[in-house]
């Protein structure tokens, strides 16, 4: 068996300004032919308006089992969200 | 199913008590419905079943896509052969998103493709059949992707998150793939006597290896078992049958087509049709390798790859060599 | 006939005769992607054959539609250029054969875009984006290719010269064509060598490839002289079930 093409994460940016979303992976020998490749199989229903690939190794992931550490200190900060506070209805749109 | 007869540690699904702490709380997750994602602590059979079920859906999807690629070049009108290329296009792309999500479990996407061609692992019988008429492509996607959908949207919910995201993607792929099939049976079952004729001719093929899909009666299968509990199973086999069996009949009927089963009635009682069971015996042949197209099939497969190995080698050795004449002049 | 409608016919038939033969590696690619990329330029191509057959239709006004050009003419009736009908060989020649097309077929979308024959132009706007993007693909890969492996290099070579005989037609006019430039409708062919040979010569060097020497071209596709025998053999697969059942809808 030859060497494997490398595996790659595909982000896209779809049509409404939303921000780069993790689309799935695919093989490419080089970053081009990876974003040539993202385009072919993952814009195939118009889905796409920019195109970032990362090869997969390069990327570092949060450990899940700190998942506690991680994201339950902000859960207690409910101050950060706009339905903490009460407004008045007579002030109006806020 | 595109994956059938799928074992698991064949052990049974283990009591509490048998659990190991882990273990137990794994299975909380599971039962919260919360998705275990590839780093996640997890039971080796568990892994292992996964790479099992997704590798073989993988593969029906990449075999899935000659059947329906024998009729591209023959398509009756530049539309249709647009509409077909496509669908079989996508077929590919779901492949790609599968090997990609057994990926995410430690197996690489050639070591599941030498497992394909080698014929240690299966795909869907139901690829072993021949396409002989254009109707083919009718009864392919109305029932072949019509099955397959009866049991991939229930897997959008599987608890293996990459295996949920990637079903997630390809039911809303597959929604045109049933209703375009369906489109072509219309036309057909519409048309000149030749063209009914082709298609009864391709019901009555395909309707009993399209109940074979979902896999003989499981519900005393240890392995079906354990695959429901870590739910990357999410119905009986024999439950998505009836499903498929109550859902066609009437539309078979809209078209002037008879579903080739004498004993085909509705039950009243239990509120869906009584029908006949596919010939077993035949499903075992089939999986055994002696269906009509087993051999042809895994060829093509095994001649696309050779054959494209030098393709791979040199693409991958030009990216090498630009890469090193770029540390070079840096 | 119109130049315009034998215009559209010669750009139709490329496009037809170029997706058909793409379209056969559906299932059969060297990787994954491949495959799929290869299925979405089949499907580009078979997308602007539906317009440019479609509008030789219309101007020639007997009633027919696209579909009746694309299968009830016989071959001597197509209007293709011969290096599209050649068979695929392997993927090497198959990317080969789409690079030069692709070549020719970007020079010649650009310049009919600014055709006096609003319906070519509109057509030319639509197309040029999809070529533009198969050619950055199949130059990319024949330079990949070509300065890959030796056996990679070695095939790519032998694709070339078998290929390369055949790129002349692409820029010999005949008496339509010279109507169609006179009409404003399309570019004098000739006129398109210059910027066709530079940059087949970069992508060449870059792939590390030798064109060949003799400019010697076969001919006979576009004017329907004389095809290849390849060309039959596609078209009783293509027309096999509108021929076999006349009159059925499909
Ligand atoms: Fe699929
Ligand atoms: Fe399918
Ligand atoms: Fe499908």
């Amino acid at each position: 068996m030859s060497k494997e093409w490398p595996l790659w994460e595909i982000f896209i940016r779809g049509q409404h300004g939303l921000s780069h979303r993790h689309v799935g992976s695919l093989h490419a020998p080089d970053a081009e032919m990876a974003i040539k490749n993202a385009r072919d199989v993952y814009t195939r229903r118009n889905e796409g308006q920019s195109i970032w690939v990362v090869e997969a190794k390069h990327i570092s992931a949060s450990n899940p089992s700190d998942k506690g550490p991680m994201y339950e200190p902000s859960e207690s900060k409910v101050y950060r969200h706009p339905t903490f506070f009460d407004i008045p209805e007579d002030v109006g749109a806020m | 199913m595109y994956a059938q007869m799928v074992k698991s540690t064949g052990e049974g699904v283990k009591s509490r008590d048998e659990m190991s702490p882990e273990e137990a709380a794994f299975q909380d997750r599971i039962d919260q419905d919360i998705k275990i994602e590839p780093k996640d602590w997890m039971p080796e059979g568990y892994r292992k079943t996964l790479i099992r079920q997704i590798g073989q859906h993988a593969h029906s999807e990449i075999v899935g896509q000659l059947p329906e690629g024998n009729w591209i070049t023959r398509a009756p009108t530049l539309e249709r052969k647009a509409i077909l290329l496509a669908k079989v296009q996508d077929e590919a792309g779901h492949g790609l998103y599968l090997y990609c999500a057994a990926e995410t479990l430690g197996v690489s996407r050639d070591e599941l493709t030498e497992d394909l061609l080698s014929g240690r692992m299966k795909y869907s019988s139901i690829f072993n059949y021949p396409t002989l008429n254009w109707a083919d492509m009718g009864a392919v996607g109305w029932l072949v992707d019509g099955a397959a959908i009866m049991n991939q949207v229930p897997l959008q919910r599987t608890s293996f998150g990459p295996y949920s995201r990637a079903m997630i993607r390809i039911c809303k792929e597959e929604s045109f793939h049933q209703r375009q099939g369906y489109d072509i049976m219309m036309k057909m079952a519409q048309g000149t006597e030749a063209q009914k004729k082709m298609a009864q001719d391709a019901l009555n093929r395909t309707w009993y290896p399209a109940l074979m899909m979902f896999g003989p009666s499981d519900k005393d299968s240890v392995h079906s078992a354990q695959s429901l509990a870590w739910k990357i199973k999410i119905d009986t086999n024999d439950e998505l049958r009836q499903r498929f069996v109550d859902q066609t009949v009437p539309q078979a009927e809209y078209l002037g087509l008879t579903i080739p089963d004498e004993n085909l009635k509705w039950n009243d009682e239990k509120g869906g049709y009584d029908f006949s069971q596919p010939d077993w015996e035949e499903f075992f042949d089939v999986v055994r390798g002696n269906g009509p197209c087993n051999v042809d099939r895994l060829a093509a497969r095994n001649k696309a790859w050779d054959d494209g190995a030098w393709v791979r080698d040199g693409l991958l050795a030009h990216a090498e060599k630009r890469a090193a004449r770029k540390t070079a002049a840096e | 006939m119109s130049a315009l409608f034998e215009f559209c016919l010669r750009m139709g038939d490329n496009t037809l005769v170029l997706g058909h033969r793409v379209s056969e590696w559906c299932g059969h690619a060297p990787v994954l992607e491949e495959d799929i990329a290869l299925a979405n330029t089949a499907l580009d191509l078979i997308g602007q054959t539906q317009l440019w057959l479609g509008l030789a239709a219309e101007v020639q006004g007997e009633g027919k539609s696209a579909d009746d050009l694309a299968f009830l003419r016989d071959a001597w009736d197509f209007r293709n250029a011969l290096l599209c009908e050649l068979p695929n060989g392997d993927f090497g020649q198959t990317l080969m054969r789409q690079y030069l097309f692709d070549e020719w077929h970007c020079m010649m979308l650009n310049a009919l875009r600014s055709s006096t024959e609003k319906r070519v132009s509109d057509i030319a706007d639509k197309a040029i984006k999809e070529a533009s993007y198969h050619l950055e693909r199949s130059r990319d890969t024949v330079i990949g290719l070509g300065d890959g492996t030796t056996e990679s290099h070695a095939r790519m070579q032998a694709a070339l010269d078998y290929l390369y005989p055949y790129v002349g037609e692409l820029f010999v006019a005949d008496g339509h064509d010279e109507a169609a430039t006179k009409a404003g409708i399309a570019p004098d062919l000739a006129s398109l060598r210059d910027g066709y040979d530079a940059a087949l010569s970069a992508t060449m060097a870059a792939a590390m490839l030798t064109i060949p020497d003799d400019k010697f071209a076969h001919k006979g596709g576009r004017t329907g002289r004389m095809h290849t025998e390849h060309l039959g053999h596609m078209l009783t697969q293509m027309q096999w079930l509108q021929r076999a059942y006349p009159g059925a809808s499909w």
